[in-house]
């Protein structure tokens, strides 16, 4: 394998009693869609806190693209290539669609300190963040407040913002989250179309997407990592049905 | 850029040139009162616009803008107490301290979030308070009174109050008109993204924390500048100025106007003032009205009058 | 070396004293995420209320007993009016609503008491002295607001950490929704805790006022201080509250003190007169941005969200 585009190494973060990730190894290849599922409380948010940098492990090394960003701020990171987008939706919800995606193409211009000329009226700005917007299927309603879309919508906004930045990673907690049936779809066929162009870390709970998307699969179970592979490898590895997938089949078939 | 004709912006412009014309009807009429009432609210409307940059722009809930008041007040109090009048030295050293000041206590209080950061602009705003009280050579608590105005070159007379409302309305529409600028820049957008949802800005790549230093220190510079003009217009400083109270008057006029609009701290000032002096001929107890007032401003009308204004236009079926 | 004693005495009871209403103020901080800066006009009321009613009885401890009654019922009022409609509101709303009943009920005292200010004269009982230590005398009252502050942090420190009702004061300061999903009447624990407050509020007003003053405006000047507390300990906890009004009232009490005469030895003697007051005041809020800087969460923050 060449050099992996993500490497985490030995992570590991507690709160008071609980372990939220025990000794966590994981190397994700540059182009690759990695999917990361887990029951409940399995430790997958803690995951991607630590590796967008909100939350500090309390041991370990994460290198992203050869640096060592362990300790890397927040918003340098995103700098680096590496975005999120998040479980729970954040966003500018005062400001339009168009506002709120520009924002995200603005964060990666240079500074802002530049205090005369309109940011709406800037073609730098605004370009890119409609193309993002068409990306993911929302240039209709740019100019709208954020706060009118539709809860599916703001997945996708989500998704635009991510992407917004140029990155070379994505970081996905749970983008379906809260998606009817057809929303499920688009999404899943969005996010196929970036596969080829991006490297993504994938938190889900929908297996049909994962399985659908993945190239390789790592299960969590509190914060330890007891499985990882191919997706038919981790289909059949008794120990994931178990704890696992047995019950997310019942429930699907059921 | 073409405005439409609503109720909110026909009643904006009716303002703006009310307060344009305004000396010109006291000739006329010869009432002095009203100008010198005027005068105080287009001072304070200034004060209101720059902390409307922190608060109502930028989300941050400064309990201790009027510090900067009491700051560019007295640097003209001061200088012109050592002798020294020029406008050209008086002025700028107000800005630029106000500028420290501003820097100093922004750089402290903005690693701090929500309650604690009110909290801490307030003890600061306090701690000068306290400290300018202690200057004996300056008044300490009985304050310090001003025997000469800033001196420019002729033919500018800050003496002159019609001038001298001229003047200080320039500064206000100059204020206005550069903010409204600055909020809308790229700087601007970054701002309010840090007042809309910080994390989320820091997730996409903004260094938050710089961009609200540079706000916080903006709106206490411009905010000095209102102190000098506040200390020409009383000829006299005091800590008073600077009391954490008076930095509720300031907060209560922009939310009142209307936070986060260009307008709003302009027409909160004035309203708050009028009503003052309206209310305080009725019954000297009006403050009674004005508290719960106040609460039922937060409670129902979140986006002051202006916000009510804006509201009418729907009503009207623009 | 009496004097030291002394100064140290009435840092211990101003701190205790501060304790009352730091202690009001962080347990509806900590627990309905309330900011109310109508705090400091709980405890004027009490103090008006005491001065009014221990004139009209006759009595200094009658007068005091009526008045917390008085403090709780007002307390109460305000919360089931105005507080109600501000939890889970932004905090900027708290400060700005609760900074209008500030308004409201400096106002309301002028207009029921007149501008001036009320006195609140000591029961021959406690205004004397009393010998602590061989050769040193202490005002009796002053002993007596230690003592009684000790036993109503004792009675805190009981209500808080021992009883259900202390426990669903903890429950729901850690979370909200699940205290009243399990059928406890939320809205009438937060009206208890409110009135709670106001009563430490109102004490703390009536007990300064034989020393200090009545006075409109009288708490504005104290809240500050007792929000800087609140700060320093950390928000939502009652040993935070205590350890830094104890810290507070040590810091400003002997550098009120002291602090002339050290600023006598270099400064001159009118400079060292108006300097004084003024860097002694200072005093305490640069502790707080020591301590923000070094913690910024407070000594004990209780919070954990």
């Amino acid at each position: 394998m060449s050099e992996p585009l993500l490497r985490i190494e030995n992570l590991a973060k507690r709160f008071g009693g609980i372990v939220a990730t025990d000794d966590l190894s994981l190397d994700i290849a540059p182009g690759e869609l990695h999917a990361v599922i887990g029951p409940n409380g399995a430790g997958k948010t803690t995951l991607i806190a630590q590796l967008s940098g909100q939350l500090t492990p309390d041991s370990g090394r994460i290198h992203f693209a050869g640096h060592d960003i362990t300790a890397l701020p927040v918003y340098k990171r995103s700098h680096l290539g590496l975005a999120r987008s998040f479980q729970i939706t954040s966003l500018f919800l005062d400001l339009s669609m168009l506002d709120n995606v520009a924002l995200a193409v603005q964060a990666h211009a240079g500074h802002s300190f530049h205090f005369w000329r309109d940011a709406r009226a800037q073609p730098e700005l605004r370009e890119p963040a409609r193309a993002a917007l068409a990306h993911v299927g929302l240039s209709a309603r740019a100019d709208l407040p954020a706060s009118l879309l539709s809860h599916g919508e703001h997945r996708q906004l989500e998704l635009a913002m991510a992407l917004a930045g140029s990155p070379r990673m994505l970081l996905l907690d749970e983008p379906m989250a809260g998606l009817g049936p057809e929303e499920s779809l688009a999404m899943v066929a969005t996010l196929r179309g970036l596969k080829r162009e991006l490297t993504i870390l994938l938190v889900e709970h929908d297996m049909e997407a994962v399985f659908a998307l993945a190239d390789r699969i790592t299960v969590l179970v509190y914060g330890r990592v007891i499985a990882s592979g191919a997706p038919e490898d981790i289909r059949a590895n008794a120990q994931v049905r178990d704890a696992y997938l047995g019950e997310a089949e019942d429930a699907q078939n059921g | 850029m073409t405005a439409p004709l609503t109720v909110r912006n026909i009643t904006i412009v009716a303002l703006l040139a009310g307060l344009v014309l305004l000396p010109v009807y006291v000739q006329i009429a010869g009432d002095r009162f009203v100008l010198t009432l005027f005068t105080r609210i287009v001072i304070l409307a200034l004060a209101a616009v720059s902390l409307n940059l922190i608060l109502g722009y930028g989300g941050m809930m400064s309990f201790g803008h009027a510090a900067y008041l009491g700051i560019g007040g007295y640097a003209v109090g001061m200088l012109a107490h050592e002798g020294i009048y020029s406008g050209f030295v008086q002025w700028p050293v107000a800005l630029a301290a106000s500028a420290l000041f501003a820097l100093t206590i922004g750089a402290l209080s903005l690693r701090a979030r929500g309650v604690y950061f009110i909290m801490i602009t307030l003890a600061f705003a306090q701690m000068a308070y306290y400290l300018i009280s202690g200057f004996a050579r300056y008044g300490g608590d009985d304050g310090l009174t001003i025997y000469k105005r800033s001196q420019f070159f002729e033919p500018i007379n800050l003496s002159n109050k019609a001038q001298f409302y001229y003047i200080c309305l320039a500064l206000l529409f100059a204020s206005i008109y550069l903010i409204w600028r600055l909020v809308n820049s790229r700087f601007g957008l970054a701002v309010q993204g840090a007042r809309s949802n910080d994390t989320r800005m820091r997730a996409i790549g903004f260094p938050t924390y710089r961009y609200r230093l540079v706000c916080f220190v903006i709106a206490g510079t411009l905010c000095g500048l209102a102190g000098a003009l506040l200390a020409n217009f009383n000829d006299f400083v005091s800590p008073s100025m600077m009391y954490w109270t008076r930095s509720g008057d300031l907060i209560i006029m922009v939310v009142l106007g209307g936070m986060g609009s260009p307008f709003g701290p302009l027409i909160g000032a004035v309203a708050l003032l009028v009503l003052e002096e309206a209310l305080s001929g009725i019954t000297e107890y009006w403050q009674i009205i004005l508290g719960p007032l106040l609460l039922l401003v937060v409670l129902f009308a979140r986006g002051g009058i202006d916000g009510l204004l804006m509201k009418a236009r729907a009503k009207v079926g623009q | 070396m009496t004097l030291f004693i002394e100064q140290c005495l009435n840092g211990l009871q101003f701190g205790l004293l501060l304790f009352l209403l730091a202690a009001g103020l962080t347990l509806v901080f900590g627990i309905m995420d309330l900011v109310n800066l109508a705090h400091g006009s709980l405890y004027m009321v009490g103090a008006y209320f005491a001065a009014t009613l221990a004139a009209w009885t006759g009595s200094f401890v009658l007068g005091a007993v009526l008045a917390l009654i008085a403090t709780l019922v007002v307390g109460m009022a305000v919360e089931v009016i105005a507080m109600r409609r501000l939890y889970g509101r932004d905090h900027l709303d708290h400060v700005l609503g609760t900074f209008g009943l500030i308004l409201f009920f400096d106002e309301s005292v002028r207009l029921i008491w007149g501008p001036a200010g009320l006195s609140l004269p000591l029961p021959p009982w406690l205004n004397t002295s009393v010998q602590i230590l061989p050769g040193v005398q202490y005002s009796a009252y002053r002993l007596a607001i230690i003592v009684v502050t000790l036993v109503v942090a004792a009675f805190l420190y009981v209500l808080v950490m021992r009883t259900r009702i202390g426990m669903l004061i903890r429950a729901g300061a850690s979370n909200r929704e699940m205290v009243g999903a399990l059928g406890v009447n939320i809205k009438l624990l937060y009206t208890l805790v409110f009135g709670l407050g106001a009563v430490l509020a109102g004490l703390a007003g009536l007990m300064q006022a034989p020393i200090l003053t009545v006075q409109i405006g009288m708490g504005e000047n104290i809240l500050i201080l007792a929000f800087v507390i609140t700060v320093i300990g950390g928000i939502g906890s009652i040993r935070g509250a205590l350890v830094a009004a104890l810290l507070v009232g040590f810091i400003d009490t002997l550098g009120r003190s002291y602090l002339p005469d050290l600023l006598r030895m270099v400064l001159s003697q009118e400079a060292a007169a108006t300097a004084a007051p003024a860097l002694s005041s200072m005093l305490i809020y640069l502790l707080m941005a020591v301590v923000l800087v070094v913690k910024p969460e407070g000594l004990f923050s209780a919070s954990h969200k």
